[in-house]
């Protein structure tokens, strides 16, 4: 007999409808099933009546009310099915047990993200940055700081194989003769401790003329470009000081780099490239922005919500999330569309890692923000992460100093893991959100572990749009 | 041969909290602000 005794089904399998499929997701094995639509109304009405009776009602009870309205034979055929899926754990699988990631005593760094400029030639409106400066002065950072912030990198790297150094901004690419230090730099400490070093760069790309993109390709440093999509769309919020749009000066720059890395990964692997766009409420129809870049021959494009305080105009409302969510929708069969056409993209946050995906402690701790990855200001001051940075009481030291990083805080961070967040417990999605980004908690609730309602929303229809490709994808294989 | 039920992808994720967790894996982000990685969409490396 299928075993649901004390057995949260809401918490541990999610079902939901997507285009033309009734979908399952094994939340604990990561499994993915297409089920016909009895079998779906069958565990929709075993959810109800567990909801009903507040998870207290008789295993034996549960089974023989729900699905009453199937034919015996057919419900008893599910019943075996569900059954012998759950002997191989791939449905209705045993619940993990909460078990609390483990960390060594000393925080070891993987990655940093230097902060080379806090100045930039841009004033988008939505910049959660201050414009560049990030409420402090407009400044860039010196290689002496650069160079001590890589020193702590392989300082506190441990045993780990890889470095990872993000030259961030404010816009990084105005401070280019100390990156090109910085890069040299780092290549010679990796290659002396016998590690290897990985560098990405994130830009507006009004600087990135042919000899920069160059350079950046030669030295194997991947690139995010930012841009919104449609000219009106990008040039409402990405301006210069003078109020012009940057489309036409940026377009010819991106799609130039795009096509210098046309084998870039989708997963972000190697040396990559990504084209990273935000929306916000004047654009809730943003899917016409993604097919827009797909259209110029983008491949790799990511385009995000925006963080906004409820008060600036742009911010999203309760009335906007339908519409968000409908744009999802049109862009998953829009992905698949353009696949069938020869003329496929990838969507960054339609990607899923399930059967090759991140292993579970990975998946508990999230990002790492504070005690495996830091930023570092152009003051030196190091931050949990680049949207810590500035935030007094979020300041773990200096590499200036060889004092060891705030404990206190590195211990808030290290706890601020899914079973730590109540919202998060009992949620279908919290081995693919790692309960969400720190900064956009904080932000929303003050606090590291009480989640913000919106993002989790949004996450949640992104992965269920993933999933639903996943199968599309594996399907289409079947075919061929 | 299952008629209700069609398994798409097998996952294991649970037997990964004891295979897991050597830490190789690249940085990740979860505002994706950055688009470094998310972690529900990470490949392991391993």
């Amino acid at each position: 007999m299928l075993n649901i005794s004390n057995y949260n089904i809401k918490k541990n399998v999610h079902i939901y409808r997507q285009g033309d499929l009734n979908i399952a997701y094994d939340v604990n094995s990561g499994s993915l099933h297409v089920i016909d639509e009895y079998t779906y109304s069958l565990i929709e009405d075993m959810i109800r009546l567990q909801d009903e009776n507040n998870n207290l009602l008789d295993e034996e009870k549960l089974l023989f009310e729900a699905g009453k309205n199937i034919e015996t034979a057919v419900k008893r055929e599910i019943l075996l099915e569900l059954e012998q899926l759950q002997n191989q754990n791939l449905l209705f699988s045993q619940e993990v047990e909460e078990k609390e990631p483990h960390y060594p005593n000393q925080p070891l760094i993987k990655a940093i993200c230097l902060h080379v400029s806090h100045d930039c030639n841009l004033r988008c409106q939505y910049c959660f940055a201050g414009t560049g400066s990030f409420k402090g002065k407009r400044e860039l950072m010196t290689s002496e700081t650069g160079k001590r912030a890589i020193d702590f990198l392989f300082k506190h790297n441990g045993n780990r194989q890889s470095c990872e150094v993000d030259f961030f901004g404010g816009e990084p690419l105005l401070n280019m003769p100390v990156i090109k230090e910085l890069i040299n730099y780092g290549k010679t400490v990796a290659q002396q401790a016998g590690k290897k070093i990985k560098f990405t760069l994130t830009t507006n790309a009004v600087l990135l003329d042919k000899i920069t993109a160059e350079y950046l390709d030669n030295e194997g440093v991947s690139v995010v470009l930012s841009l919104d999509g449609r000219k009106e769309v990008n040039d409402r919020m990405r301006s210069f000081p003078n109020g012009k749009g940057s489309y036409d000066i940026i377009m010819p720059h991106i799609l130039h780099f795009s096509q210098l890395r046309p084998g870039s990964s989708p997963y972000a692997v190697g040396q990559y490239y990504y084209v990273r766009g935000t929306y916000t409420r004047y654009n809730t129809d943003f899917y016409k922005d993604v097919l827009h870049m797909a259209d110029l021959g983008i491949k790799r494009i990511s385009v995000e919500p925006v963080i906004a305080s409820p008060n600036d105009d742009y911010a999203f409302r309760e009335e906007d999330i339908d519409k968000i969510k409908q744009s999802y929708d049109i862009l998953g069969e829009k992905v698949l569309e353009y696949k069938l056409k020869g003329r496929g993209f990838s969507f960054f946050h339609f990607n899923a890692g399930l059967d090759e995906g991140p292993c579970l402690p990975k998946r508990l701790s999230g990002c790492g923000a504070g005690h495996e990855y830091v930023a570092i200001s152009p003051d030196g001051s190091i931050y949990p992460c680049h949207q810590f940075v500035g935030q007094e009481d979020y300041k773990l030291g200096t590499v200036y100093q060889d004092n060891p990083l705030k404990e206190e805080l590195i211990k808030k961070f290290r706890s601020a893991h899914v079973y730590n967040k109540n919202d998060c417990r009992m949620c279908w999605a919290r081995y693919s959100c790692s309960g969400g980004c720190h900064a956009a908690n904080v932000a929303y609730s003050g606090e590291l572990t009480k989640v913000y309602p919106l993002g989790c929303e949004l996450q949640k229809k992104r992965l269920e749009v993933a999933y639903y490709l996943k199968i599309k994808e594996a399907q289409l294989k079947e075919t061929v | 041969m299952t008629t209700h039920v069609k398994t798409i992808i097998k996952g294991n994720l649970a037997t990964t909290v004891k295979t897991g967790g050597c830490g190789q894996c690249q940085t990740s982000c979860q505002s994706a602000c950055k688009t470094s990685c998310t972690v529900g969409n990470q490949v392991c490396e391993k």
